[in-house]
């Protein structure tokens, strides 16, 4: 698929049921013409993570997903030898071979290379350029940034023992943080950044319609309304995009038809998940917002 | 003719003039950056405002602090220009003539330039040793302006050790409790398939990250110098500090603290603070912080030190449910109270007292030996 405009990007976006505004149309057209990744923050469950599944959807490309976490390292996000095969080989040649650099020779190849996401986000069999997301990039520690610099600049990554492996076909790459600490100035400058936030009242219920098509229209404005107005509540953490669709689809197992103290009351669980949230919308508060939605 | 040469030309120019206005407010726009949104401007419809907002946006900003000083400078900046008739260029106007808007953050170049200024130590060094002696342990609530001007030497002089953890991360090591396979196979190689030695990795050690929360209300008002002097001392002798003030509200100052030149450091920071001697609200400050930054702060077993006298105007059960909140995301909750030296003093006022039952230590901090004893002991926390 060619998006040769910022429209065309909507366009295959809303094909895809994925609501996106001008903002990030914008920017996903220019980090795909432009070859640079996409940097996106924002609160959890504004829908980061998905902008990527919809790429690999709309584009019918693989995808490679990089979940970070601290400790995170070469070794289980970029390659690692195959030790235990590189043993056994070592063994087998032993005999029948004295010289070393031939030794060296033969279990430095790709043969013995153990591929981890990044290295198979450029691995040269991929005939289409695949998607690769890296997800949550903010858990990682800030060394590993570092081993992203090359990979973001030059699409290429450095394994000493066997050469610079460069990609045939430059992956799509969507970076995530939830900025529970702030990602490198260096890092950030290869790539488009975009904030996503909170949808407004119209997008989010466009949104609600979409994914959670069997929800009675009513019941959808008033489930918008009401995370829309919690969200202007001093929550810990205030309910995001998936969060409010979780709250639809619940509400369609409990057959519920609009939206009462009651099953606000039995469903608050899903919308935030503080016990201190919890204590705060339940009752009074609660009542007062669903008074004001009408 | 004319007209369809230059126009382009001119809007290319201020494009380029617009990066660096951005510059010119602190937002700090790399050249790469520039020659991105340049290349960009070909591929998007120019006729279209917000896909040159967006564009340069994307390109040009990369945190969302910038946000909404980029979209103020943007509105400016671009207004003037579809009223300019077709085809005349105006000569944009030199630089020290333009007006930029009234910021309140500080230029990039004058932030540099202040890094730079030597420190000029005034202070008074014709105290004695045995004067220093008695000033150490001397209760700062009983000191003179002068003798309160004398600790700052010895303050700038504290040595910090701070609490360390293992981290996840694994690092090549002589001695360690996991193999290092890639290296041993590498020697092994060498030598005909036999690995002759052992190699090993183990986690890597990283210093916890500290978080100084200091009390500036009126009641604190006489140490609010000595304090800040104090966290200025904690953020050049550590890594990874982050230190807030608050009264009625709180304010991040460790941008600030992190100047070189104290006294300026120290300036800019208390000019940042709005509510200098006012009222306490530790609960509501609190909360603000768990809020606003406990996500961002609290992370990776930082250690919390919170320095207040513990008079509060707010709700004593606020205050010990964000403590409560605070303790359960932090390695330690350490609160220090200038009145606690005392053997009169009991832990009595509102705020101190819901306070106790949500905290991991209470110590007393009154007089400078504590200080020199606390910025060691951070070390020994396990």
């Amino acid at each position: 698929m060619k998006l040769s405009s910022i429209e065309a990007v909507a366009q295959a976006m809303a094909s895809a049921a994925y609501v996106a505004d001008t903002g990030l149309c914008t920017s996903l057209f220019l980090a795909l013409r432009m070859g640079k990744a996409l940097l996106l923050e924002g609160e959890p469950g504004v829908g980061k993570t998905e902008v990527a599944k919809v790429l690999s959807q709309l584009f019918h490309a693989p995808l490679i997903r990089l979940q970070c976490y601290e400790g995170i390292d070469v070794s289980q996000a970029v390659y690692e030898w195959n030790y235990p095969r590189q043993l056994l080989e070592l063994q087998a040649r032993r005999s029948t071979s004295d010289d070393s650099t031939l030794l060296t020779n033969t279990i430095y190849t790709e043969a013995f290379l153990l591929k981890r996401p990044l290295l198979q986000a450029i691995d040269s069999s991929h005939t289409i350029a695949p998607v690769l997301l890296i997800d949550e990039l903010d858990r990682a520690d800030e060394e590993f940034e570092s081993f992203l610099l090359e990979l973001l600049s030059d699409f290429q990554i450095t394994i000493p023992e066997l050469g610079t492996l460069r990609a045939r076909y430059r992956p799509i790459v969507i970076i995530t943080s939830n900025r529970t600490r702030e990602l490198h100035d260096a890092l950030k400058r290869r790539c488009v950044y975009y904030w996503i936030d909170h949808p407004s009242p119209e997008k989010e219920l466009e949104i609600v319609r979409l994914k959670a098509p069997g929800l009675e229209q009513r019941l959808a404005q008033q489930v918008v309304s009401f995370v829309q107005a919690i969200r202007s509540q001093d929550l810990i953490k205030p309910p995001g995009v998936a969060e409010t669709l979780d709250w639809a689809e619940a509400l369609q197992h409990l057959n519920a038809h609009t939206l009462d103290a009651s099953i606000i009351q039995a469903t608050l669980g899903i919308i935030v998940k503080y016990q201190e949230d919890v204590d705060k919308l339940r009752g009074a508060l609660a009542d007062r917002i669903l008074e004001q939605i009408g | 003719m004319d007209t369809i040469d230059t126009q382009p030309d001119a809007f290319l120019h201020n494009c380029l003039l617009f990066t660096r206005t951005l510059r010119a407010a602190g937002i700090p726009v790399g050249f790469d950056q520039t020659s991105a949104f340049v290349q960009a401007l070909e591929l998007i419809d120019l006729s279209s405002r917000d896909q040159v907002y967006y564009a340069a946006r994307g390109l040009l900003i990369c945190r969302r602090e910038h946000l909404r000083l980029f979209e103020l400078i943007f509105a400016r900046f671009w207004r003037a220009l579809p009223e300019q008739p077709p085809g005349r260029k105006k000569m944009p106007t030199a630089p020290r003539h333009r007006k930029l808007p009234p910021f309140t953050i500080a230029t990039y170049m004058a932030f540099k330039a202040r890094q730079e200024d030597p420190a000029i130590d005034v202070a008074d060094k014709s105290g004695t040793y045995s004067d220093l002696e008695l000033l150490q342990r001397k209760d700062f609530a009983e000191m003179t302006p002068e003798e309160l001007e004398q600790l700052r030497t010895l303050i700038s002089n504290l040595r910090w050790q701070m609490s360390r953890r293992i981290t996840r991360r694994r690092t090549a090591a002589r001695r360690g409790d996991l193999l290092h396979m890639r290296r041993i196979l590498r020697e092994a190689a060498r030598h005909q398939g036999v690995a002759l030695r052992l190699a090993w990795q183990r986690r890597k050690i990283k210093q916890r990250p500290l978080i100084l929360i200091a009390d500036i209300s009126g009641s604190m008002e006489k140490y609010a110098r000595l304090l800040l002097q104090f966290l200025y001392s904690a953020t050049h002798g550590l890594r990874r500090v982050e230190c807030f003030v608050f009264g009625t509200r709180l304010t991040r100052i460790t941008a600030q603290l992190q100047l070189r030149n104290i006294d300026r450091s120290i300036d800019q920071a208390a000019r940042e603070v709005v509510d200098w001697a006012g009222g306490t609200r530790i609960g509501e400050s609190l909360q603000f912080f768990n809020r606003r930054w406990g996500r961002r702060a609290l992370g990776r077993g930082a250690v919390v030190l919170i320095i207040s006298d513990g008079w509060d105007q707010g709700q004593p059960e606020l205050l010990a449910r964000e403590l409560r909140f605070l303790q359960h995301r932090c390695h330690r909750l350490i609160w220090l109270n200038p009145l606690a030296g005392r053997t009169t003093y009991q832990p009595l006022v509102g705020g101190m007292r819901a306070a106790l039952g949500s905290i991991d230590d209470f110590l007393p901090l009154d007089n400078f030996q504590r200080l020199a004893d606390l910025a060691e002991r951070l070390g020994a926390i396990t």
